[in-house]
């Protein structure tokens, strides 16, 4: 196995993540993947505490995250690679082999719009989108498994109602 | 225990905390003192700034959440580190918020510890045996 869904989500490590896709999954392992957290003992801890005890959880900033990726991907069990934000993605896309980026939640916030119920972007977060596509990532919405997968064009043209 | 402190803010998924606080309301008519919490789209930041407003605005020292996991959770955990003397109870059920709604125990904190207990205690499995 390797790493099965390199997802990007600003809630990071919560229910969506640990059963809608780690169970179907059955996910062993999240790489996650933010230099708050990596350099956080609490907020390690916060995650640590919200995954069963089955399941490991790893941390790593965005610079040192991308050579480890080859590693992860070596695993017998499948693994999942979260990022909290667009940026950090594109750090692993760029140097840590990423082909497939899961667009799980961005959430509402000051000057973002809302594309789908969980996607909300500002002007530049498209854009960034867009760039991880031209670096040859396919690039698709979709919160769990249950629901389609949006593609990136579909989802930048999409408008909904906050 | 007064209303203000055996008020408690509820928050889940989807729709989750209204749902399960109208059942307590339908249940005991004190679902009252229940608040439910509506986090759909918002990110964790946000979620978190909810439930501090919300414990400020509604006297509140309790939070019940849905999924130990969740991401109100998550966010609660923090809300607690800012924000002294309140007790947060992850995997909320029905039982464990009506125990909770009808206590009479005058410590929020104790009441929220015995109704965690009562939730726990309360899920069993049928099963016809063939």
């Amino acid at each position: 196995m390797t790493l099965v869904l390199n997802r990007i989500d600003d809630r990071l490590i919560h229910g969506q993540v640990v059963v809608g896709w780690g169970q179907p999954l059955d996910v062993a392992f999240i790489v996650l993947v933010d230099d708050v957290v990596a350099e956080s003992d609490w907020e390690q801890e916060l995650y640590r505490m919200g995954v069963p005890p089955e399941m490991e959880v790893r941390f790593h900033s965005a610079a040192e995250a991308g050579p480890q990726l080859d590693h992860y991907r070596t695993e017998m069990r499948p693994g999942i690679l979260l990022t909290g934000d667009i940026a950090t993605m594109k750090c692993l896309v760029e140097h840590g082999g990423v082909r497939e980026v899961n667009v799980g939640g961005i959430h509402h916030r000051a000057g973002r719009t809302q594309h789908l119920r969980y996607v909300f972007l500002t002007p530049a977060e498209a854009a960034a989108l867009r760039e991880l596509a031209a670096l040859g990532a396919v690039v698709t919405a979709q919160d769990v498994p249950a629901t389609r997968a949006v593609p990136l064009d579909e989802l930048l043209a999409s408008r909904e109602d906050a | 225990m007064s209303d203000d402190v055996k008020r408690a803010l509820v928050a889940g998924h989807a729709d989750f905390a209204a749902g399960i606080v109208s059942a307590v309301e339908q249940i005991t008519g004190r679902g009252e003192g229940l608040v439910p919490i509506q986090v759909r789209g918002l990110c964790g930041a946000d979620i978190e700034a909810l439930l501090k407003e919300s414990l400020l605005t509604s006297g509140a020292r309790v939070i019940f959440t849905d999924l130990h996991a969740g991401s109100c959770t998550m966010a609660a955990r923090r809300v607690l580190r800012e924000v002294p003397g309140v007790t947060l109870v992850a995997g909320a059920n029905l039982p464990m918020l009506l125990d909770y709604a009808l206590s009479q125990n005058p410590s929020a904190a104790e009441a929220a510890r015995l109704a965690a207990e009562r939730g726990r205690a309360a899920v069993s499995v049928f099963e016809v045996k063939e």
